[in-house]
């Protein structure tokens, strides 16, 4: 199980997660710890629909933002309780995942990027059209946590995310994954295997709207209510920012993302001479990390822990001089020739 | 009232052109989904504020000035931090949007967030169909103008033109045909911030300048090129045209206007992707497979 130092580095992770209270009951810690948690499940949902399938979402926001002002204007205006607020509100987010996925299904590359971004702007401008049912721009206050405690917080959100993160992994890891990655490569070559693409790419757009539900009716529940900032175009950058900085299509790759990126701002935040250059900092380190790392943080730290077997491509720690599975020297590798036009490199100027 | 509407919707109309030229410019030749597009605008209207302020400068010389440190500004960028990674089509759209977030961040660090004030290049105003309309509103017309006559004939009466043409078409071909596409693409890059610096510097005297000023002109800009048709600049001039006309009329006659106007250009924005997904004037890309 833990032959990979990958797989040592997942559970050590989901071991952190799980001790965090135990070890540091600080309430502040704590918060910070919940908020990550929420928004690693929102960064992944956004891996499975821009990564996967290739449908770069600039506007993840719409449905975190949904999944948050429902579950809570539900739980305000109608009294219901709060579990089963979050629970419509995950529907209605799918709902509006669909809608959207149905009206982007022409649509592909930058035109979908572009017209996605549009969608939380006019949400945003409906709101604030009724602003005595949505409560305008401060949005809407005073609902009721899921649990009492702050321990019993932090552990429903992070066991949703877990829950969720790992769905996702294993969703992506499956036949499912696979067609998607094989619509983001090729969506005609796809259709001509007889792969019925719209209707995958109408499941993803549910499935991922889906799991930002869940995240945004757990973050209004969290933070009390919900305003216009579940929907902000800044939320829908900050995702994409996530998910390519971690490493697009890996799932595990934003979720490592969100988790090194928030604390890291929240606590250079915590300094008074930080706190206002807290999103420069942000933007600066971005942008480095993407100089270096063009592929994303953890692609390029599992390429340096782990190498892949020349002879029979299953993965092993770098240090391994032999293949573990098939025993075939692993050092050949360096030989390896370099493929005369590697995808990508196509468009390149020379 | 109706010539109000037609006055604002032709001077919005103007700056909107100028934006969206210059966005739908650099996607079409070097496929860059340029987000801190507008962010250079904003740059360049700081630019103005602080060399008529602390050095004294003429209106003109100053707005000039502002045009080529921001356009120079824009090229060490691109070398610096999109060139680099070319290859990889998100890390091109992150590194825009980081580029624009700190451009914003420096600004607010700097100038601080509330808003300042620009003199007018020329006062007065001229009454024309019973309208009166400020000197500096004609002058932001005859400049976006000017602009884009000198772009159209940039790209259609010089070599570097039919290069930048060439390349947007079809950029295997063009490096192919021994056209350096690379330095295309520099180009490119020059006259399409040169253009949102054009615009940032012209309107910086009628609105009010802000850190956060990118923002709304970034969200119009999307809804102008799926309009007109992303890589082709006479429909981004005629989608500038009917958004500023749209956003004029919402503005004027619905009650609460003011806050609607985003809502109903990126209404359109929708309407127009389910209709006809290339745009009006949409050169419909091969698919790049």
């Amino acid at each position: 199980m833990l032959v990979l130092p990958s797989r040592t580095l997942a559970a050590a992770w989901v071991a952190s997660v799980v001790l965090l209270p135990l070890v540091l009951p600080d309430p502040y810690v704590l918060r910070v710890a919940a908020m990550t948690c929420i928004f690693a499940a929102f960064a992944a949902s956004w891996d499975l629909l821009a990564g996967y399938a290739g449908q770069v979402n600039f506007g993840q926001a719409l449905f975190f933002g949904a999944g948050a002002y429902s579950s809570a204007l539900l739980s305000l205006r109608l009294g219901i309780s709060s579990w089963i607020a979050v629970c419509i509100g995950a529907l209605i987010a799918t709902a509006t995942g669909l809608c959207v996925g149905y009206l982007c299904l022409r649509l592909r590359g930058s035109y979908l990027s572009l017209a996605t971004l549009a969608f939380p702007l006019i949400l945003i401008g409906a709101l604030f059209a009724f602003p005595d049912f949505s409560g305008g721009e401060l949005g809407v206050t005073g609902l009721q946590p899921l649990a009492t405690s702050r321990i019993g917080n932090y552990y429903i959100a992070a066991a949703a995310m877990l829950a969720l993160v790992f769905g996702l992994w294993a969703f992506a890891d499956s036949r499912f994954g696979l067609i998607l990655h094989a619509i983001r490569d090729d969506e005609l070559a796809a259709r001509a295997s007889g792969i019925d693409t719209t209707r995958y790419k109408l499941a993803v757009f549910g499935i991922s709207a889906a799991a930002a539900g869940i995240a945004g009716a757990l973050y209004a529940h969290f933070m009390r209510g919900a305003g216009p900032s579940t929907l902000e175009t800044a939320l829908s950058f900050q995702v994409v920012i996530w998910g390519v900085f971690g490493g697009l299509a890996t799932i595990y790759g934003p979720v490592t993302a969100v988790f090194v990126l928030y604390p890291l701002t929240e606590w250079l935040g915590s300094f008074s001479a930080f706190g206002e250059l807290r999103l420069l900092i942000f933007a600066i380190v971005v942008l480095l990390v993407l100089l270096f790392m063009p592929r994303g943080l953890t692609p390029w730290v599992r390429d340096r822990i782990e190498t892949r077997c020349p002879r029979c491509k299953q993965r092993n720690p770098a240090w391994h001089e032999t293949c573990r599975v098939c025993g075939a020297p692993m050092h050949a590798k360096r030989a390896e020739p370099k493929p005369p036009l590697a995808a990508g490199a196509r468009h390149s100027p020379r | 009232m109706l010539q109000d509407i037609f006055i604002t919707g032709l001077v919005n109309g103007g700056v909107y052109a100028l934006l969206a030229t210059g966005f739908s410019l650099i996607f079409g030749v070097a496929r860059i989904v340029n987000v801190a597009h507008s962010a250079f605008y904003m740059l360049a209207a700081y630019c103005l504020y602080t060399l008529l302020t602390y050095t004294g400068m003429g209106m003109g010389f100053a707005a000039l000035a502002s045009v080529a440190a921001v356009t120079a500004l824009s090229l060490a960028c691109y070398r610096l931090f999109i060139e680099p990674v070319r290859q990889h089509e998100s890390a091109v759209l992150i590194a825009t949007i980081a580029l624009g977030l700190i451009f914003q961040e420096l600004m607010l660090r700097t100038f601080g967030g509330h808003y300042l004030g620009i003199p007018n290049a020329l006062e007065g105003v001229v009454t024309f169909l019973g309208v009166s309309i400020p000197y500096q509103r004609l002058l932001i017309l005859v400049i976006a103008g000017a602009s884009l006559a000198t772009v159209w004939f940039v790209l259609h009466r010089t070599r570097l033109g039919l290069a930048i043409r060439a390349t947007a078409n079809d950029l295997e071909v063009a490096n192919l045909m021994g056209m350096n596409v690379h330095r295309v693409a520099m180009a490119t890059v020059a006259i399409s911030v040169a253009l949102a610096a054009i615009a940032g510097v012209s309107v910086a005297p009628v609105f009010v300048v802000d850190p956060f000023m990118w923002l709304a002109p970034l969200v119009t800009v999307l809804s102008i090129v799926v309009l007109g048709g992303l890589g082709s600049i006479q429909g981004s001039v005629i989608g500038a045209l009917v958004i500023g006309y749209v956003e004029a009329i919402t503005v004027f006659a619905l009650p609460q206007g003011a806050f609607l106007k985003g809502a109903v250009a990126l209404s359109i924005m929708v309407i127009v992707l389910l209709v006809r997904p290339e745009g009006l004037f949409g050169v419909a890309f091969e698919e790049e497979r």
